[in-house]
């Protein structure tokens, strides 16, 4: 009987297939879902039982700080990161390519890498969150978790959309993983992941606050702030985020491409 | 009916012209292989009638609709192998088949696709540890799994050991036999003479010859050729009448004749009388690829 899986059924093995990819590729998961997990044991060991008072903001303990912006930096890891590097070299090897040439819908294709990227984002927040609960006393109230959930998913969005436009504008899949890590390293700096900002020169404070990273940081830190007594909606940096993820997805439709660069050359071009 | 027709096909990279005015028809159930030298423009006019490239100029219909624009139904109903395109490499060759089949209306079990190509004992093998040729083969899967009615295959054996090469053609007559239409490209001229009910050579965007691998550029009442080599202290001037016309080369005395008959017995009544070894003499109907290098002008630089 001629009949097909419908779509959502299709998106779902999209996001399986992916999902499975990543598990079996060691590496990324190293750096999406260990490597913040890492950073917060260490900071937890140097600063011990430190605060750390920031004007305006309040007196944070080390897990209050960092569980909230290490988790935030794993779902860009798995979001922005992993997208742009992972959909860059699938084109370049003409995997997309031949999706391209099946029945298979575009955003069927695209919804598995988004799917997956979040999902592993969800894993790597829940890890961070779960841990520092745990081992650190993180304190996490009720009321505040729509707020958390809402940022998470307008934050992974964005990243998302924007992990698709650097795919879609790095000219050959050995050039995106340069692309992805020499924009999120130098920002996350500056983005009070990982070390807070104490009085830094105004254009630095500019920069930080021009680019989506910081509002996702202090939007997910401040639901988990000592000084946050009403339910942690940020509506100021979630609105920044929405629009870079227009602009994400403006970028990624204007430059997605599903077939190698004839610029890329042969190399990673293989048959089969 | 056509599965395929083309007229007039253009394709223009920059200065260059891949595709020349190209016309082109193949029917339904039918067998088409496209031959021609590197960069003579089969991939392109495939990847177009594949709906992958755009076209400058020309008419293309592929079972019934435009390429540039069909939608899904088009696409299930096609099956491609493309020249070069890639694939997960920690896939499990079954969980791929498994994978691309599910996208498809109508579906070949996951185990028959790999009995057909070859892979059962690969099924669980990821991608990467794949020969090149056992990656063809998978390519070869993942363009069948859909059970379709038209399927391209873009140069399908390069790769394969000569059983594979077998096999893969064991595969396709089975295709046909279902009614499948294949258009096909290759550079291996036993395959084209294998599988072929038609084929057509391509040079330089423009298709210089058409017809049955049997009877190409005139092959079937084509010349034949007799070759033998020129006995010691023997000249042109000394054989017997018809030879008189031979050429030589490289100490081989060459007659392009219509009817052997004739000339062969003067020519073996003169060497009996002479005592004159003709164990090496030849007589040869030109082959699919002595007409492809004819065609192709390439006979200098690959024969
Ligand atoms: N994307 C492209 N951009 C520019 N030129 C191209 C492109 N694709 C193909 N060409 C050129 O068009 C011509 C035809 O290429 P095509 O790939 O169609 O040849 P082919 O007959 O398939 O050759 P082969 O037997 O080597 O596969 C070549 O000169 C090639 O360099
Ligand atoms: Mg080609």
């Amino acid at each position: 009987m001629a009949s097909r899986l419908s779509d959502p059924i299709l998106t779902w093995e999209q996001v399986r297939y992916q999902n499975s990819m990543f598990w079996r590729t060691p590496v990324a998961a190293f750096f999406t879902l260990f490597f913040p997990l890492f950073f917060l044991v260490l900071f937890a060991v140097m600063f011990g039982n430190d605060r750390i008072d920031i004007a305006g903001r309040g007196s944070f303990t080390v897990a209050q700080f960092y569980a909230p912006s290490l988790a935030v930096f794993g779902a860009v890891s798995a979001t922005y990161t992993n997208l742009a590097i992972g959909t860059a070299i699938a084109r370049d090897e003409g995997i997309l390519k031949r999706f391209r040439g099946t029945p298979l819908r575009a955003w069927s294709y695209l919804g598995g890498r988004i799917g997956s990227g979040v999902w592993i984002a969800s894993i790597a927040v829940v890890a961070m969150l779960v841990v520092g609960a745990v081992a650190y006393d993180l304190h996490v109230r009720v009321e505040t978790i729509p707020a958390a959930i809402v940022t998470f998913i307008i934050g992974v969005s964005c990243f998302a959309a924007l992990g698709l436009a650097v795919a879609g504008l790095a000219p050959t899949g050995d050039s995106a993983p340069a692309v992805a890590n020499a924009t999120i390293l130098p920002l996350a700096f500056i983005s009070d992941v990982f070390l807070p900002l104490d009085d830094p020169p105004r254009w630095l404070e500019v920069i930080g606050n021009v680019f989506p990273l910081k509002h996702f940081v202090r939007a997910f830190q401040d639901v988990f702030s000592p000084v946050t007594t009403d339910l942690g909606w940020r509506w100021g940096h979630l609105a920044v985020m929405i629009v870079w993820g227009l602009i994400g997805l403006g970028l990624a439709l204007k430059f997605f491409a599903w077939e190698p660069r004839a610029s890329s050359g042969g190399r990673r071009r293989r048959r089969g | 009916m056509s599965a395929i027709s083309i007229s007039g096909l253009v394709k223009r990279y920059g200065d260059l012209e891949a595709v020349a005015g190209l016309s082109l028809d193949v029917a339904e159930g039918e067998v088409f292989a496209l031959l021609g030298p590197n960069g003579a423009g089969k991939t392109t006019t495939v990847e177009i009638l594949e709906g992958y490239r755009s076209r400058d100029a020309g008419e293309v219909s592929v079972l019934g609709e435009d390429p540039a624009t069909a939608g899904r139904g088009f696409r299930d109903r096609i099956g491609i192998v493309l020249q070069s395109s890639g694939i997960d490499r920690e896939l499990a060759v079954s969980e791929a088949i498994d994978l691309f089949g599910k996208m498809y209306p109508t579906r070949r079990p996951t185990a028959d696709v790999l009995e057909i190509v070859g892979l059962v004992e690969k099924a669980d093998a990821r991608v990467k540890t794949l020969s090149g040729g056992q990656r063809r083969r998978l390519d070869l899967a993942l363009g069948i799994v859909g059970e379709p009615d038209l399927l391209f295959l873009d140069e399908p054996t390069t790769g394969f050991d000569p059983s594979a090469r077998r096999a893969s053609w064991r595969l396709i007559d089975g295709l046909r036999s279902l009614g499948t239409t294949i258009l096909l490209t290759t550079h291996y001229m036993d395959e084209a003479q294998n599988l072929a009910d038609r084929v057509a050579v391509m040079v330089g965007g423009g298709i210089v010859a058409e017809g049955s691998p049997d009877d190409l550029g005139g092959r079937a009442t084509g010349l034949v050729a007799i070759r033998f080599p020129l006995p010691d202290g023997v000249g042109i001037g000394d054989l017997p009448a018809p030879f008189s016309a031979a050429t030589v080369e490289r100490g081989m005395a060459c007659l392009d004749v219509t009817d052997p008959a004739a000339p062969l017995n003067q020519l073996t009544g003169w060497a009996l009388e002479r005592g004159v070894d003709l164990s090496n003499l030849t007589v040869n109907r030109p082959t699919l690829e002595d007409v492809y290098l004819e065609l192709t002008g390439s006979e200098d630089t690959n024969g």
